[in-house]
């Protein structure tokens, strides 16, 4: 089967700046991808020159199977794209904007799927509403339906959530799940790293335009997360004992507070034992799991270590 | 909810292009008390000047009162400035604002969006001209002797200044750096170009300086279709207006083609 989203070798500079470099990565058909990057990883360049706005210096993109550059024509219609930024038409109201914005991509208009994506998108009451007049989230919401007005078979989400409040970013979760269910292939960037976890099934890590990771979600957070175990001391020590170092326990909150870092596997009955002997009285017990938020700092910052190192 | 598979997907191939002429068009007439109205005043002020005060009183044309002199030239003035406006005010606010991107991600090919931006404008500088050649009907009669070539110059004068508000659209990069274009190049040259005087009453230095004036052509020329005299022959207007509009229209093309400025 032909990958939803093939790209080969991608680099593109921006004078003196190398904004992505020798980028490569395939997304297959039905799934939802997450493209994950610290603020100038090189996520919406790459975003940019898939949809056609930017053009690459090197390398080639593909689109089921279509060249972006020789078939353009082919692959713009089969993609949807909601920029980061707001894009909106502040000429027409929401409905007229749809319209129009479906025509553009050569598809007549199909007011049943309007109708659908008005309804479940919550823009029912504001059809009317000159655009300008739209608040933040409402403009958001636009943007996911203009997206989708064509039905295109890969949809590209470029920050969706960004800016928008717990209910809405609940119900466009919710109508992303349920179109990627009906066949849409999902390219998400987000900043809210646990939405990443939860909606994709494979992540792929930028930073500085270079791919540092790309694997199953579940695979990336059980190779490199792990598990913490948080005691709360009822009175701060100054120093740690030797014998909890032996465990991999550190002082921290001010010697209020010992933790211990774990893989998934771990036997706690030692550690409990030698504080029960050292007559260290823990006033409460907390578990932490190391989520993909962790991780992605971790492999950014070891990124920009190395970097740091290889620029000495 | 429907199958959504790549294969058998709806597709129009001139849509995107009908689609942006009738958007641009839209546009427009949103903001009709601005692109249409506006403009209708102004030539109607000039009309009342020209035509109802001074237009009978002098004469700079054997033959003709100032006002049918005048009228011809303010036509076209109006068909110039707003076919000129109407490409660039939109291309560059889209620009400006961002909402280009809602095209650039689109299938429309470079000449779908050229020729829908330019008729768009073209519709606009001739809905402001026929206005203006309607209300003028009232102040001065004209012989109107080669109606066809009077239209044919309106037409190719709306069709110039299209793309040369889709260029000025496209190196323009603030409001001010738009409006020095209309302030400093289009409005001299249309002022120096014969609109409100005959060349051939300049003295000889002004008067060739004033056949370097691209605008001469198509005011002339428009002018002599409308009253059968001119500055020049229709021939040498035609062929001069045909070749800078060939050339605005390449230099366009050229841009939007390679995505100038619009794809990084």
């Amino acid at each position: 089967m032909q990958p939803a989203l093939e790209i080969c070798n991608l680099s593109k500079s921006y004078g003196p700046a190398t904004v992505v470099r020798d980028l490569s990565f395939a997304i297959a058909p039905g799934e939802i991808f997450g493209l994950l990057g610290p603020n100038g990883a090189g996520k919406s360049t790459t975003i940019n020159m898939v949809a056609g706005v930017g053009r690459s210096d090197q390398g080639s993109i593909s689109v089921f199977g279509h060249d972006t550059r020789r078939d353009y024509r082919t692959t713009r219609r089969l993609i949807g794209v909601m920029h980061q930024e707001i894009v909106i038409d502040n000429f027409f109201t929401i409905e007229r904007a749809l319209a129009i914005h479906s025509g553009y991509y050569g598809v007549p208009d199909d007011p049943r799927w309007r109708a659908t994506l008005i309804e479940r998108l919550g823009l029912g009451p504001h059809l009317k509403k000159p655009m300008m007049k739209l608040s933040g989230g409402l403009k958001r919401r636009f943007m996911v339906a203009k997206a989708l007005i064509h039905r295109p078979p890969l949809l590209i989400l470029d920050e969706p959530t960004a800016g928008v409040d717990v209910e809405l970013r609940r119900t466009l979760w919710d109508f992303v799940c349920e179109i990627n269910t009906a066949g849409t292939t999902v390219l998400l960037t987000t900043h809210y790293l646990e939405e990443a976890e939860a909606m994709c099934g494979r992540i792929a890590i930028m930073n500085h335009g270079r791919l540092i990771a790309l694997e199953p979600t579940t695979d990336l957070v059980a190779r490199l997360g792990g598990r913490r175990i948080i005691l709360h001391l009822q009175e701060p020590m100054n120093q740690l004992p030797g014998s909890l170092g032996e465990h991999g326990a550190q002082l921290e909150a001010g010697g209020r507070a010992i933790s211990v870092s774990f893989a998934e596997s771990f036997d706690a009955t030692a550690l409990l034992r030698e504080l029960a002997r050292l007559e260290i009285a823990v006033r409460d017990i907390e578990t932490r799991r190391t989520g993909l938020e962790e991780i992605f700092v971790e492999l950014t910052g070891m990124t920009d270590r190395r970097r740091e190192v290889g620029n000495r | 909810m429907t199958e959504n598979t790549p294969e058998n997907r709806p597709f129009v191939a001139w849509l995107p292009f009908w689609t942006l002429l009738k958007r641009e068009v839209l546009r427009f007439l949103k903001v009709a008390a601005q692109t249409i109205l506006t403009p209708i005043i102004t030539a109607s002020l000039y009309l009342f000047v020209f035509g109802a005060t001074l237009g009978e009183r002098i004469s700079v044309l054997e033959g003709f009162s100032y006002a049918q002199f005048v009228v011809p030239g303010l036509i076209l003035m109006g068909v110039i400035n707003n076919a000129f406006a109407n490409s660039s005010s939109s291309l560059f606010v889209a620009r400006y604002i961002g909402n280009i991107l809602d095209l650039l991600v689109t299938p429309i090919t470079p000449s779908q969006f050229i020729l829908a931006y330019t008729l768009a404008s073209m519709l606009r500088g001739l809905l402001v001209g026929g206005s203006v050649l309607f209300i003028s009907s009232f102040f001065a009669d004209l012989p109107w002797t080669h109606p066809l070539a009077a239209l044919a110059m309106a037409v190719l004068a709306s069709f110039l200044f299209s793309q040369f508000g889709i260029i000025a659209a496209i190196y323009a990069n603030t409001f001010d750096a738009l409006s020095m274009f209309n302030n400093f190049l289009i409005l001299p040259l249309i002022y120096l170009g014969g609109v409100f005087y005959p060349i051939s009453i300049l003295p000889p230095l002004w008067e060739t300086l004033s056949r370097l004036n691209p605008l001469f052509y198509l005011i002339d020329g428009f002018r002599h279709a409308a009253l059968g005299v001119g500055d020049t022959s229709l021939a040498t207007a035609f062929g001069a207006a045909g070749l800078m509009a060939l050339g605005l229209f390449l230099w366009a093309a050229v841009l939007i083609g390679r995505g100038y400025k619009l794809r990084v």
